[in-house]
């Protein structure tokens, strides 16, 4: 299936999800980006030197993990993950930044602006535009800056300046609104680099393309390591790119999707990120497109929450929320609990750390996989590595030891100050 | 009488109007009681009020501010309604919903022109509806006799303006520059130069907003627009100088 042929529908519409909702001034800009984006998407050199780039400097192809610690303890079906995690910077993040890199080339802007959520995205796009030489500005919501600092520390030393969001939530919703905000002012000569498959048309389309060298990768590797495809792929979803990314492999095939979201605090808590697994979530519009938003009867957006940042998000891929309702992909939620003991098990048999966003989908994964039969094979993406995490998985993880040494150093810091 | 209309009955006693923004419930609905007297008093002939939204992406940072503690404070869409109806019915300027467009869709775009009309306004303006997602909106106005307000942008080309040309009705909103509500815009040929582009592409009134803060920049607009919209400026002024200031703004504005 190609869900971007649009000749049969409306242009960036996925059924009734998408399009574009944004201010008068900036529908010069989304045009100029949709024809480049056009251009390059029909130009193989494009993606030839996308894939170049990514394999020089990223360490792409990333591999495949048999995890046979973890499905013999399980008893069920065979795991595989896909080492996203790999990649330079840590995450899939930056498949799509690198692309928008070059993309951004063509259209001859030389300032580039992102979001930022857990910090992955922004650590990405201030090590693309250091590599690019692009004058780079990250919004980040001030909540998210006192969680993740590793990150901004990182995105401060590679050149970009960080600016914490005061408003809103503080969250990664309001670090959207901020860089539209930058946007109408400064388009001429600025790309925003949105980090998800959300957003205005292009944006969806454009980042699952650049995410799908994810699925392209991995359905090749399926094929050589275990002899076949997967009867399962699994993969967290906030905005939904890395899940776009993996499941473009497996579209045509008779392969089951299963999207896993931030389940926070629980079914009924209104302390969660599950656009799609809970029922708590309704049709909207908002940040340039329309899909599930958690939201009130008013329209005004609902506090959302998860231990992982880069799912604390209130809507969700528009692509996703039209297959959904087609029931081509599954979605599943994975508690801030649950998360926790994951990651702990997964550390334990396998030694792979798991960022928190990632870990969702091997909490459903692992609910599962015993229940399948020992000759099925299910796929995860490990989509981030949590090892940079260490604050927040620490605190996750309430580690007492950790705890003690932050102390020390806080002491050290402050004799220093003396 | 519609918008239009009533913008060139008005026109023939001055050649200039005027346009002021609240946000409701911001600081409160008494608070808005207030500087809608005092805009009244001053003869401001039109009044956008502003319904709230939790993600406010064209707005600079004090209206942010205001959209965020309106709503912090509790205030609803019927809350805005009820006081689009009052604010009608007391005061002699017309009054347009300003908003975003999620508030309209998740009443229904039915049902959100029939309280406008129920509630005695003459329009809105929803900065992130374009007029490609607008038909369905579009008609429904027409049919209820309210009138949806363009926006048109110095980033508009000519094509784009006369597609928006042909979709305006009752007035147009000249956007004086890049960037969101709240900076200053330097008064210059440029303006003027967009208001020009803007005429030739629609034969309804033309307001000019964005930066417009003092009565050097009404002079300016004089001749050229049909309306000066004033937004921030009057809650910045309301915030620092409360009643007695407000009345003072628009008094040294309008004189």
């Amino acid at each position: 299936m190609d869900i971007f042929d649009f000749s049969d529908g409306r242009e960036g519409y996925y059924g009734e999800f998408g399009g574009v909702f944004l201010p008068e001034i900036l529908h010069a800009t989304i045009e100029e980006l949709l024809v480049c984006f056009r251009e390059c998407k029909a130009d193989p050199k494009f993606w030839q030197e996308y894939v170049s780039l990514l394999q020089n400097y990223s360490g792409r192809p990333t591999p495949v993990t048999h995890l046979e610690n973890l499905s013999r303890q399980l008893g069920g079906a065979q795991i595989y993950v896909k080492r996203d995690d790999l990649n330079h910077t840590g995450s899939h993040k930056v498949n799509n930044v690198m692309g928008q890199g070059l993309l951004c080339q063509r259209l001859g802007k030389g300032r580039v602006i992102a979001e930022t959520g857990a910090g992955q995205h922004g650590f990405a796009t201030a090590t693309m535009a250091a590599k690019f030489g692009y004058d780079c500005k990250i919004y980040m919501g001030a909540v998210d800056v006192a969680r993740q600092r590793p990150n901004v520390f990182w995105m401060e030393n590679l050149g970009a300046e960080v600016i914490a969001v005061t408003d809103g939530q503080k969250t990664l919703k309001d670090a959207v609104n901020a860089c539209m905000r930058d946007w109408v002012t400064n388009m001429a000569d600025t790309h925003y680099i949105l980090g998800t498959a959300c957003g205005p048309h292009p944006f969806p389309e454009m980042v699952s393309w650049f995410q799908s060298i994810i699925g392209m990768e991995a359905r090749e590797q399926m094929l050589k390591q275990a002899g076949r495809l997967p009867d399962r792929v699994y993969a967290c979803v906030g905005g939904g790119s890395n899940a776009m990314g993996i499941f473009q492999g497996f579209f045509d095939d008779n392969v089951e999707l299963v999207g896993c979201e931030a389940g926070g605090h629980g079914v009924g808590s209104y302390m969660h990120s599950a656009r799609l697994a809970y029922d708590d979530a309704s049709v909207g519009v908002a940040q340039g497109y329309k899909t599930y938003f958690l939201q009130n009867d008013q329209g005004n957006m609902n506090e959302t929450h998860s231990v992982a940042a880069g799912l604390d998000y209130i809507g969700i891929n528009p692509i996703f929320s039209y297959l959904w309702e087609q029931g081509k992909v599954r979605f599943e939620a994975a508690t801030d609990v649950e998360v926790k003991e994951a990651l702990k098990l997964t550390m334990r048999t396998e030694g792979l750390i798991p960022a928190l966003e990632s870990t969702h989908a091997f909490v459903t994964a692992i609910k599962e996989a015993p229940t399948m039969g020992k000759e099925e094979i299910i796929l995860i993406n490990q989509s981030g590595r949590g090892d940079k995490d260490i604050f927040t998985i620490a605190d996750a993880l309430d580690d007492a030891k950790w705890k003690s040494f932050i102390d020390g150093k806080a002491d050290q810091y402050r004799a220093e100050k003396n | 009488m519609r918008l239009q209309a009533y913008i060139e009955e008005r026109k023939k006693e001055k050649d200039l109007l005027v346009m002021a923004h609240v946000v409701c419930g911001y600081p409160s609905f008494e608070d808005n009681l207030q500087e809608l007297t005092i805009m009244a008093d001053a003869g401001v002939d039109l009044v956008e009020l502003q319904f709230p939204f939790s993600e406010p992406s064209a707005d600079g940072p004090l209206f942010v501010k205001a959209n965020e503690e309106s709503l912090k404070s509790g205030t609803t869409v019927d809350q805005c309604f009820d006081f689009m109806k009052l604010a009608s019915e007391k005061f002699p300027f017309k009054i347009l919903m300003m908003g975003y467009y999620n508030t309209a869709f998740r009443m229904g775009e039915a049902i959100f022109v029939q309280r406008i009309k129920d509630a005695g306004g003459v329009g809105y303006i929803l900065p992130d509806l374009p007029v490609e997602e607008s038909t369905n909106l579009h008609a429904l106005s027409e049919k209820a006799g309210i009138e949806p307000i363009i926006l048109m942008t110095p980033t508009s080309s000519d094509k784009r303006l006369a597609v928006l040309g042909k979709a305006s009705r009752g007035m147009v909103y000249a956007v004086a520059r890049k960037g969101v509500t709240g900076s200053k815009t330097s008064m210059d040929e440029d303006v003027l130069g967009l208001i020009a582009r803007c005429k030739k592409h629609t034969q309804v009134p033309i307001g000019v907003g964005f930066g417009i803060s003092k009565k050097e920049d009404l002079e300016f607009l004089r001749g050229s627009a049909d309306l000066a919209i004033v937004g921030t400026a009057a809650l910045k002024t309301w915030e620092s100088a409360g009643p007695e200031g407000l009345r003072a703004f628009f008094s040294e504005l309008m004189s």
